[in-house]
This record gives C-alpha cells, structure tokens and sequence, in this order.
C-alpha cells in the first residue's frame, strides 16, 4: 500500500504560473514564512501547495499569534473529557452522557454578506459538535454591531438575524440564548459569535486522529464548487475599503443539506464503522486532511479528480481551498465502505472515496494520476510560525469616586426618566425582535427560554431514563455567553475575570452548577502591541477566573485582525459557559410572577459607577476603572445562592450585571408581570451608586420568607439585605421614583422595532 | 391507539410530536419514512413540523408529491384521521386534502411565540376535550403560516364549521391582535369536511409539560385518544 | 432544449415581499415605483425536442408541482 510518489517531484499543470513575490505575498505569506516554506519543501512550491501552506500558516488556522497566551488558560477537570485541540469540548455530565460544545466565530464574512456569513456560521459550529458524535440540543449567539446610527447598522442587524434564523430554525435545533450589544467601536467590524451544545454518550465519542495504513478516506456532503476560496486567509487580514468588493468568496449555506448530513452522520455512528471524522470548516479540504493525518501520525494520498466537484473545470488548487459548506471527511474501517454508502445515498448526500492513508507522514495529491502536490506533514505543523508578538498592558484606570458622576435629579420624574431611558437604551432594550425569530422551543426540552432566566435551560434527552442517575427527576443544562467589553476596554485583566465571573454567575442564577468554558477571543491587529497587551491581560484575567472557580477552558477560537483603517474593535473575549442541574425542576428563573415575595440582595453593594451602563448612557462618558472582580467572594456568594436554589428557598434570582440593581429589578418585573417596591437600606451609598452601579458577584433573589434567607445568609458570612417585596402594577423605590410596569414596558419592548421598522 | 408519523427529509418535529404522542399514549408511534409507499395499519397519521425538502420551491410542495403522500391520500379518503401540524398543514393543503394554501407571514419573519388560540368547535376527533369558545396558549414557530383561500372557499369554510382554531387575544376577543401572521379570518387550524383531518400552524405538541411551555396542547392528544382507541 | 417558466401571484393575492420590495426602492429614491409582483424564475433543461409535445410536459410540471394553483399562475416560455 505505501507509495513511493513522494519521491516524485510534483508536476506543474497546464497554465499554472510562476511563484513571484507578489503572488506569495496575495497568499498573506510574510517573506521570512516563505524562507520558511521553501527551507521545508527543499524546493520552489506549486501553486496548491503554496495555498495549502498559506491556509494553515494563517492567524485562523495555526493561532500562530495567540498560541503562546491561549497555553496559560487552565483546561484540566476531573470533568474534563476533552479539552481544547479537537472539533469541540467535552465535558462529562454523568450518568454515562458527555456535553460537548465551542463557540465560534464568523465576524468578517457577516460583515460582508451578513445573511449567509451568520448562517454559515451557524452551519459550522453544528458541523464542530456533530462531528464528534453529539446530537446538538442548543445555540446561542452573541452579537456585536456598531452604532444604530451607523448607517450599515440596520442591514447587518436584520441579515444576521435573518441568517441565525434561517440555518437554525431549519436544522431544528433550538436558539434558546445569547447577548446583543451595540457601540461604535463595531462600526467596521461586527461581532458574530455562534455557540452550539450537544449531548453524547461518553463511550460514542468520535475525535479526529486518523489510524490504519491503507484506510480509505471518504468525502460526504455537500459537491465542492468554489466558494470561500481563500476565506481563512481574509479572515485573518484588517479590512480595508475594498473588502466589500471581496463578496464572492463568502460561502453561501444549505441547512436542508446540513440536517441530511447531521441524521446521516448520527446513523453512520451508531455503527462502527467509523475510525476518525472531521468536518470540513475553514480552509476545506486542506485543514481538515492534515489534521486527520497530522494527529493519527500518517501521510495520505488523495486523488483529487474523485471530489465530488459542483463546478466544471475546477482545479486542484481550488479543490483543496474551497470552503464550500456541509461537507465531511472521515476514514473508514476496511471494507465499511458500502455500508457507509448506503446510508449517505438514503439521505441523498454525494459520497466518494478519494484517498487513503499511508505511513509516509506526506501528503500527496494526484489529479488524474499525476502527482500535484507532495508535502511532509510533520513539518507543516512544528515549524509552522509561531510569534510572541511584543506586548504593552493597558494600566488601570484611576477609580471613579460616584460623588463625581451627577445623579439623574432631584424630582421623581428625574429619576422615573432615567430608568425609562436605560431600559430603552441599546444593549438594555428588549432583544424579543431578535429572538423571536429563532425557534427557541424545537426538540420540547427549552425549560428557560430567553429572557426568562440568567442562563438558557434545556433537560438533557434521556436523562432521566439513563441508569444510576441519583436525582427523580430531569437532568438539565444550563448554558449562557458573556462579556462586558466596556470593561475589558478599560482593563483586560478585569474585564477577562469580569466576563468569566459573571457566565458563571449566570449558570449558578438557575441552579445550575457551571463546569466549564469556551472561549471566542474577538481582538484587533495583534501586530500591534498594545492591541496584543489587551490579549495578553484578558488571558490573564480569564485564567485567574477560571482556575479560582474551577472553570476550565475546553475549546475556543481566535479573531484577530478586527479593524477597519487602524480602528480596532473593543477587546471582546466572549465566554460560553455550559452547567448542570441534576433536577429540572429545582431551577429557577429570574421572572418574578407573583406579588408578596421578599426581595433581598446578596452581595456588596459600594456604588460603583466607572465605565457604568447609567453612566455611559445618561451622562455620556466611560471612564474611570471596571468594577473589580473579588473571585473568592465571588465564589462564597455564589455556592451560597445555589444552594438556596436547589434547597427550593427561591422563588426567583436574577444576578447583577449591566445597569445594576434597578434594572436587574426592572427586568424580573417585566418578564413576570408584576411590579414591586424597594427601599434602600441603611448606610447605602449615594442612591444613584446604590441602585445603578455594577458592583459584582451579586444576585437579586425573590423569596417566600425573606427572613430566613438573610439569615441563612449571614450564617454563611454572605452579605445579605432584604430591600422589598414584589407586587402592585409600579416598580416603584421609596421616596425616589415609582414607575408604571407598562409605561416601562412601552419604553423597552418599542426601542428595537421601532429602530429596526424605521427608515435608513 | 396506534399512530404513525411521516418522515421526510427536511422534517424536524417528528421527535417532538412522538415526545407528546408516547406522553399521552404510553406507546412510541412508528416512523414511517417518505418513500415508503406503504405503511402498517394505524388509527392516526402525523405529518409533523420542519423543513421538508428545505422549503424550496414552496413550503410542502414536494413532499406533497412523495409516495408515502400518496398513500396518505388513500386511506384518508377512507376515513382515517390525518394530523398536520406546520410543515404538516402545508403538506395536506400542497397534497389537496385539505382547502386553501399558507403563505408567507405578513411581517416576512419567521415568528416563534406563545400564541392564544379559541377553539371553535369541540365536535371533533381531535377537540373533544376542548369545550367551544376555550382559550389555549401553545406556540407556532413557522415563516409561512398565513392561511389564504378564495373567497368561495372561505365561505364554505365558515359555512360547513370547517374551521378548528382561530388566533385570539389572552381573553378570546378574535380581533387580529393574536395573529402572528396575517392569517386570513384569523385561521389557525382547518378541518376537511368531514372533520378527520385536521391542519394546524401551532405547536400543541410543544405545550404537553408544565416547566416545558405548559399543558394546554395536551387536550388536543388526550381527544385523540379518547375518540380512537 | 429549454423550458422557462415563470410563476407569479394571481391578481388579488397579497404579496408581501412584493410590497416590501415597492416601499423600499420607494425609499430608495425611486418613488416611480408602483405596484410590485416578486414572483419565481426556473429554467429547465429537457431532452425532448418536440415543442408541442415539451410545452405539455411542462404544463403537467406547473400544475403538478412548480406552481401552487390556488395562489400561483405560470408561464412557459421554450428556447432552443
């Protein structure tokens, strides 16, 4: 079985150009990388193997940036199945069941073509879970635009949207959460970042390291035309004004396809049949053929005239880059191969064998019969670039004493306007435009929608028929995204804590206990080096987090290079978090649906009022230092509010985060239905630093006995004040403002359709 | 009582409809593959919810045209009860057994929310457990769910007391207020004239459990039943 | 040769892609705009070479699945 052919030198095909400078150089290959190149090759490059090597030496495939940070992150738990390096995370979530999921994002082709650049997002990381033989149970997605006053703004809003929708709703996979943010530092270079979830038995798990001399290689899917040639190489470049004219390599999504895929891969793997699988995301056929080789330690032949080709007169070159979508490469046990074909041809899917591996440790590709590529793997991978780009931290800004942020007056109607004009502002208005046009309810598991609760709660299928499970009831898993790039901006270090602190507050809000995390770090040019500090200082904070909470980091994804004309986005590392509840039925929401229950807050409250929502929105600045994440205090309080939770001493919790204590009030008001009323305790802080700074690591709990929650509380060395109770049609706080739930309502539910339905 | 329900490539709720139906029935339904010209005997068949065939060309028309379809029509004729919910009502409606056509929504988006829905009539199959003049919350989640007929039709519809669910305010005022679609007379569900088979756009296959959307879709599974077993 | 068909909303049926497309070139600064229908475009290639026996095979085609007649009319035009 084992070829000589790499002894051959490739032929040059009819046509093919020289390689000059210039062409190294469209191929984002900086001058030394080709040295580099040509040190490995032992001699001048055709043209697919220069574009292979410029697809897997780009910043989006080879992290050759942010490797050397993205180490510092603790990825290790007794839970921990499988950390980063594979498809996605696995965590283990008992009862012989793995959660498996990873964020990912599509940031510069949703810029460019906003509808199919989300959906293939979507598209993508369903194919990343699947792949590793989890049926996926959830989405979520954290978006970013610019300025609504950005005359793009709408567009992008609406095709994203539409896009997330599109290839969701008809995967049948419910979208059951996710956050949307607007700032002008999007304006350029929008942020969309998509999560998926999938639940699998720990003992099907499928990874990608490909094993067995002589295997075949299978290609299924979707035919390969020539979209998104050279998408992984744009990706990882700045935008400049002629981006816009770079829209034919977006790739353009079929979810009717997907699905045929993702059912025919589910029964293919209920076989045995197969040894290794990996989907083809960015840089194709390329990245997906040398992980599989590079990680079982083998070479491979492919012939690449046995692609299934949507176009006529492709060539190798464009077969080995294109980013067509819905397709997958696995390698096959010996003599499985009809058995596969069967069930691909059931689902109307094409279906090749295009190679086999060998034990070369090369990758040789044949176009009928002629060699045109030979590459030793190895190299590829040790020697591929990797930078430790110079690093400037970005210092801390001096705090922000709350007696020098103004409050919103001195009349009643002062203060009722304020809270009118945050929850109308837009990042704190309703998202219900949005997330009503994901099915958030398919497959009749989502037990928290959006805006019911801090975290998304879906019940685990078949838990509760799984042996040895302790609980009576359903299993659940509790999942959310966050982040505060206003802090992050501020401060990277606190902001990577801050963002790591509060997902997992938000899975501990529900009842859930939080097991682990995924990363999407979202950053400008880290040529740059105080665009790297920020990197550097947001890993940092984050691995300070998730060590102290036990949170380990198990898949993620790099996004460098978010800047348009030298203006690079604010830092946003968007952290996915995934949690468990052994019993469904012990969560809780944030909904406050009924009236006489204690309100009581948990945690300190000193006002803080640097880079605030209230102060940001009402007075126009950010500045000062990010409210400073206490992990241990953080963790006191928030092992105390789960307790409580499952303990069933809670009625509702919601935690503490943008806006603060009155708009986190206001939220549970609306989403139940029902108004309530405060007072502030003694020796609280100025009432505006009270009731809008964003202190953390704390929760807002409606209760049956308020009573015996402070106490318990106080037991636990928790700081614990009771501050009302829910009830009456205003929310109202004593001797400040009272304002009608649907005179609040009005203001929040009409900013996003009202922007949305306007004209441009 | 034994049901079946139709897969084709693209369907999506076959699971949760299955989910409702073992719920209820305390027995799994059979699935029953598109090109499958035939099927065994059952007392119910369910065309569920999804994408099939992607939506492309019309939402339905092609699974419309498949062989499992064809049989449907068959042993619809000879009475037995035909279920189709969303993708479902497209399909009998692209299939003929059922008047009129969904369209896309008025406002162009895809929707998916709690829906208030007043059932018209309890004379039937499948709303026995529903009193007429009911008010039930189960959700839609669909992009084509405006029903449209020709006047004619229409008239007939309202007539013969073909109509099974109109969308409706929290309080039952049929007003326009619930539609999420722009559904023409506010239709939310259809029978045939002889009232076995019924075409819904909402989900009462995702409101059987109260922490996952509550129990109002329940009545429609328990009638079921009740009436068939 | 070729068959293509055009399917269009009868008269009558509202079509709401077709008033969202008229308000925004409306918008767009071409107020000219009136009534707008969206309708679909397939083309099909057929082996047949026979125009009266191929334009009654497509015909059968409109009615049986490219157009919904309820709502839809169609038009069959034969090149080549």
């Amino acid at each position: 079985m084992t070829v000589a052919q790499e002894k051959n030198p490739p032929v040059k095909l009819p046509n093919e150009p020289a390689i000059t400078p210039q062409i190294v150089a469209e191929h984002g290959l900086a001058p030394d990388e080709y040295e580099r190149l040509l040190k490995i090759m032992g001699r001048e490059p055709t043209m697919v193997e220069l574009g292979i090597f410029s697809a897997m030496w780009s910043e989006h495939c080879s992290y050759k940036s942010s490797k050397v940070w993205l180490k510092k992150l603790p990825t290790k738990a007794p839970w921990v199945i499988q950390g980063p390096g594979e498809n996605a995370g696995v965590i283990d979530i008992g009862d012989g069941q793995a959660a498996i999921f990873k964020m990912e994002s599509h940031n510069h082709p949703s810029y460019i073509e906003p509808y199919q650049g989300a959906a293939t997002g979507v598209g993508g990381i369903l194919r990343d879970v699947f792949t590793m033989g989890a049926r996926p149970v959830a989405n979520l997605n954290a978006l970013r635009f610019g300025d609504p006053k950005n005359p793009r703004t709408r567009h992008l809003v609406s095709g994203v949207v539409a896009g997330i929708a599109g290839y969701g709703n008809c995967m049948g996979i419910p979208t059951v959460g996710g956050e949307t943010n607007f700032h002008a530092a999007y304006n350029g270079n929008i942020l969309v970042n998509a999560m998926t979830v999938g639940v699998a038995p720990t003992d099907k798990i499928f990874y990608a390291a490909a094993t067995g001399v002589g295997n075949p290689m299978v290609y299924v899917g979707s035919k390969t035309g020539r979209d998104g040639i050279h998408g992984a190489t744009m990706s990882s470049t700045e935008f400049n004004e002629d981006s816009e004219s770079k829209r034919p390599t977006v790739q353009v999504g079929d979810p009717f396809v997907e699905k045929l895929l993702l059912e025919a891969c589910l029964e293919l793997m209920a076989t045995d049949a197969i040894i290794a699988i990996q989907d083809m995301g960015a840089a194709g056929l390329t990245s997906s053929s040398f992980e599989m080789a590079a990680k079982g330690g083998l070479g491979l032949v492919m012939e690449l005239d046995k692609v299934p080709m949507r176009e006529t007169g492709m060539n190798p070159y464009e077969l080995m880059l294109s980013e067509s979508q819905e397709r997958m490469l696995m390698v096959l046990k010996p003599g499985r191969e009809d058995e596969a074909r069967k069930i691909f041809e059931k689902w109307e899917l094409d279906f090749a064998v295009i190679g086999h591996l060998t034990d070369t440790e090369r990758m040789v590709l044949t176009w009928h019969g002629d060699v045109v590529g030979n590459i030793p793997i190895p190299p590829l991978v040790t020697e591929a670039p990797m930078y430790e780009r110079p690093w400037t931290l970005t210092p801390l800004p001096a705090e922000l004493d709350a007696a020098k942020v103004p409050a919103p007056g001195n009349s009643p109607a002062d203060w009722q306007a304020s809270l009118v004009a945050l929850m109308s502002s837009p990042d704190l208005a309703s998202k219900a435009w949005i997330w009503h046009q994901y099915d958030h309810l398919i497959m009749g598991n989502t037990a928290i929608r959006p805006q019911g609760g801090d975290a998304a709660l879906v019940r685990v299928p078949g838990a509760s028929k799984a042996a040895g499970h302790k609980g009576a009831g359903h299993k659940g898993l509790a999942m959310t995204s966050d982040c505060t790039p206003r802090y992050v901006q501020a401060h990277p270090e606190t902001g990577g804590r801050q963002a790591v602190a509060e997902a997992w507050r938000n899975i501990t809000a529900v009842g859930a206990r939080p097991l682990a995390v995924t990363d999407n770090m979202n950053f400008g040019n880290p040529q740059k080096p105080e665009i790297m500090g920020q990197f550097a200082g947001a890993i940092m904070g984050m691995a300070e987090a998730c060590t102290a909470l036990d949170f380990p980091v198990v898949s993620g994804n790099v996004s460098l290079y978010n800047e348009t004309e030298g203006r690079p986005i604010l830092p946003t590392p968007t952290i996915g978090a995934v949690g468990v509840i052994d019993d469904i039925a012990t969560s809780v929401g944030s909904r406050l649906v009924k009236a006489g229950l204690a309100l009581v807050l948990i945690g300190d409250t000193r006002g803080w009022l640097g880079q605030s929502i209230y102060l940001r929105e009402l007075h126009g600045r950010e500045e000062g230092a990010p409210p400073p994440v206490d992990l241990a205090v953080e963790r006191r309080n928030g092992d105390f509010v789960r307790d409580q939770i499952v303990g069933r001493k809670v009625e509702a919790c919601h935690d503490l985060s943008d806006g603060g204590l009155l708009v986190a009030l206001a939220e549970m008001c609306l989403s139940g239905s029902t108004g309530a009323s405060i007072r502030l305790p003694a020796g609280a802080p100025a009432p505006h630093a009270f009731l809008y700074g964003e202190d953390q690591g704390r929760y807002l709990i409606a209760t049956d006995d308020g009573g015996a929650l402070v106490e318990a509380a106080t037991r636990a060395g928790v700081p614990a004040v009771l501050l009302g109770y829910s009830g009456g049609p205003d929310i109202a706080v004593e001797g400040l403002l009272s304002v009608p739930l649907q005179e609040l309502r009005d203001a929040h539910e009409a900013w996003l359709p009202g922007y949305m339905n306007s004209a441009a | 009582m034994k049901s079946a329900i139709l897969v084709f490539p693209g369907s999506n709720r076959e699971g949760d409809v299955a989910q409702a139906l073992e719920l209820v029935t305390g027995r799994r339904p059979s699935l029953v593959w598109h090109g499958d010209g035939d099927f065994e005997k059952v007392d119910l068949i369910v065309v569920p919810g999804g994408f099939s065939y992607g939506d492309y060309l019309r939402c339905g028309a092609m699974a419309a045209q498949s062989p499992v379809m064809a049989e449907v029509k068959k042993r619809a004729a000879q009475g037995v009860p035909v279920l189709g919910i969303c993708n479902g009502f497209q399909i009998v409606t692209e299939a003929g057994l059922l008047p009129g056509t969904l369209m896309r929504n008025s406002h162009l988006k895809f929707v998916c929310a709690d829906v208030h829905l007043k059932v018209e009539t309890s004379q039937s199959l499948f709303t026995n457990r529903y009193q007429a003049g009911q008010v039930i919350k189960v959700p839609v989640a669909h992009a084509e769910g405006n029903y449209f007929a020709d006047p004619d039709t229409m008239k007939k519809l309202e007539d013969r007391g073909q109509i099974a669910f109109r969308y409706c305010a929290p309080d039952g005022t049929v007003d326009g207020r619930g539609n999420p679609n722009g559904s023409s007379s506010n239709i939310a569900g259809v029978f045939n004239e002889t009232k076995t088979v019924l075409g819904l756009m909402p989900h009462p296959e995702n409101a059987v459990e109260p922490m996952f959307g509550g129990t109002d879709g329940r009545g429609l599974f328990e009638g079921m039943v009740e009436a068939l077993s | 040769m070729k068959a293509r068909v055009h399917v269009t909303l009868k008269n009558g049926v509202l079509d709401p892609q077709g008033k969202a497309i008229g308000h925004s070139l409306n918008r767009l600064g071409f107020p000219e705009v009136g009534d707008v229908r969206q309708g679909k475009f397939i083309e099909l290639e057929l082996a047949e070479t026979d125009q009266a026996k191929a334009k009654a095979r497509v015909e059968d085609m409109c009615k049986k699945l490219l157009a919904n007649t309820v709502i839809e009319n169609y038009s069959i035009e034969l090149v080549g």
